[in-house]
């Protein structure tokens, strides 16, 4: 791990931007593979929630069918809120946060490497165990095919916000409950739309309002989030 | 219109009372916690001038 | 020098000022209300269709429209503290938080009391009591964070960070409920008259303006309590009377 570090530190000054950007995303997900447990901690989680729900309201299908898409978007919420403390702490523990605030390239670069990272170790895991799920809930097939493509646009997003609660909260005490209490509130929208669009094509209408607001969420995210939370890190690290 | 009548708010009194009387307990809630807050904050003042003074 | 004076001594000068502005927000405060009491409960007549239930309002438009204005102004307290680094901006965004997760309170109280009897349900999913909960979870928010922070300084600039996040956050968060509001067809609170009696009108201007007028008062005294513990170690804050005796 200190290698790594160390490597990131020494070579930045020749780096382009991208290449720094890759190489952030790299080194996360090589760290990510060494320490397994985490990445599946959080698919357990969500599988686990969604597949409690039936146990809690009962087998009626209309019923479950109905609330699907709802459940697996809570879930996803939740079972992603789960591993945003992890996203910036083994680097402020270790030192390499110091060192990316003092690299010469754009932060917000590396921050958005580093959301990205994020994203495919706790996101796209979701993204593709969710229409699984869905068929415990005798999704139909267009329905699910829906939810992924909602899924991979509104996921980013939880990110790129958990991101910005992630900072702030950064070696702060009880930081993963307060985490979830400040992002929670936040990812309210993508919850709104990322339903929408399922419910939309289950009853038959248009699902296209729901994803175009979904990819203007993710649109506006993608611009403000890495720099805010590039902010809120110098904030945290003074 | 008497005060029992008035009190009742036609049938409504549970619901509008509430209301107010909610209302009325935490604005006097705040202002109580406002005014204690002061009183920690002066006496903590003291407390550590005197330790300072004593030095 | 004069960013100096603006950033060491404006908590020194504003502390002696707010001590004497508090009653003069305080006493119109609390005659305004009685004001705005009497008109509401004695001038202002039944209403046709909502009989004597609509009187809520006179509590809980005020108390909402407070809610979402305190955030704003605690936004913009908090982004000026951040942008040009004036401690006191800082301190009166910590010293509104309270206040306007109160008026969401209010606001969301006096609501589930008046959906009761005109729609049967103490909670509906209208999009403005949704919003106000929102609201409400995300003045908690800020207020768990800054006291979950220990230096005073982070906290501040956390909080400030987090309260512009939010306040852009605001408007896309009521749009979406509203929107998915609309889709699920709920009910929506609304005053069913066809317009408003006069009196009825004053009365909540007359109560909108004693809140606000409460919202000042109560905010000057809080932030006094701040000012004196984030400058416990200066010269004058050991030498101001309270302290003293």
């Amino acid at each position: 791990m200190t290698r790594c570090a160390n490597a990131t530190g020494a070579v930045t000054s020749k780096l382009s931007l991208f290449g720094l950007f890759g190489l952030v995303i790299r080194r996360d997900l090589l760290l990510a593979m060494r320490r397994r447990a985490d990445v599946l901690t959080t698919l357990v989680f969500f599988v686990m929630v969604v597949s409690l729900f039936p146990l809690g309201v009962g087998p009626e299908m209309d019923m479950l069918r109905k609330m699907a898409p709802g459940v697996v978007w809570v879930a996803a919420l939740l079972a992603s809120m789960l591993s945003l403390g992890r996203m910036f702490s083994a680097d402020y523990l270790d030192g390499t946060l110091e060192q990316m605030l003092l690299a010469p390239q754009s932060l917000s670069m590396l921050v958005l490497g580093k959301i990205v990272a994020h994203w495919m170790l706790s996101g796209l895991p979701l993204v593709l165990i969710a229409p699984v799920l869905g068929l415990q809930f005798d999704m139909p097939a267009q329905a699910l095919w829906v939810l992924i493509l909602v899924l991979l646009l509104g996921t980013p997003i939880l990110s790129m916000i958990g991101a910005i609660g992630a900072a702030l909260t950064l070696g702060l005490r009880g930081g993963g409950v307060l985490v979830s209490l400040l992002v929670l509130p936040l990812c309210i929208p993508v919850l709104i739309f990322g339903t929408g669009a399922v419910e939309a094509v289950n009853t038959g209408m248009t699902i296209v309002p729901h994803v175009a607001l979904l990819g203007a969420l993710l649109l506006l995210a993608l611009v403000f989030t890495p720099w805010v939370t590039a902010q809120a890190l110098r904030i945290s690290m003074e | 219109m008497s005060p029992a009548e008035f009190f009742a708010m036609n049938g409504y009194g549970f619901y509008v009372w509430g209301s107010y009387g909610v209302a009325l307990l935490v604005i006097g809630i705040e202002i109580a916690l406002v005014r204690h807050k002061r009183t920690i904050t002066l006496r903590q003042l003291r407390m550590e001038r005197d330790a300072g003074e004593e030095q | 020098m004069a960013i100096n004076w603006f950033k060491y001594s404006a908590p020194t000068a504003f502390y002696g000022l707010a001590g004497k502005m508090i009653p003069w927000f305080a006493v119109p405060a609390a005659v305004l209300f009685m004001v705005g009491m009497y008109i509401g409960f004695f001038v202002a007549p039944t209403d046709a269709i909502q009989s004597e239930a609509y009187r809520i309002i006179f509590i809980h438009v005020p108390a909402s429209i407070l809610s979402m204005f305190i955030y704003l102004i605690m936004a913009g307290y908090a982004a000026l503290g951040l942008i040009f680094n004036t401690r006191l901006s800082s301190m009166m965004a910590t010293a509104l938080a309270p206040t306007g997760a109160l008026f969401a309170f209010i606001s969301l109280w006096t609501g589930a009391l008046w959906g009761k009897p005109m729609w049967g349900a103490w909670w509906v999913w209208d999009a403005r009591l949704t919003s106000e909960l929102i609201l409400l979870f995300l003045y908690l928010g800020f207020i768990a964070l800054q006291s979950s922070i220990e230096d005073p300084r982070r906290a501040d600039r956390a909080g400030a960070l987090l309260a512009i996040v939010g306040s852009v956050n605001v408007p896309i968060i009521y749009f979406s409920v509203k929107w998915w509001n609309t889709l699920h067809q709920g009910a929506t609170i609304k005053f069913t008259g066809t317009s408003m009696h006069v009196a009825m009108q004053q009365a909540m201007f007359i109560m909108l303006l004693a809140c606000w007028l409460y919202v000042i008062a109560v905010t000057l005294a809080r932030v006094r309590s701040i000012i004196l513990e984030r400058e416990r170690n200066t010269q004058w804050v050991n030498e101001l009377k309270e302290v003293r005796s």
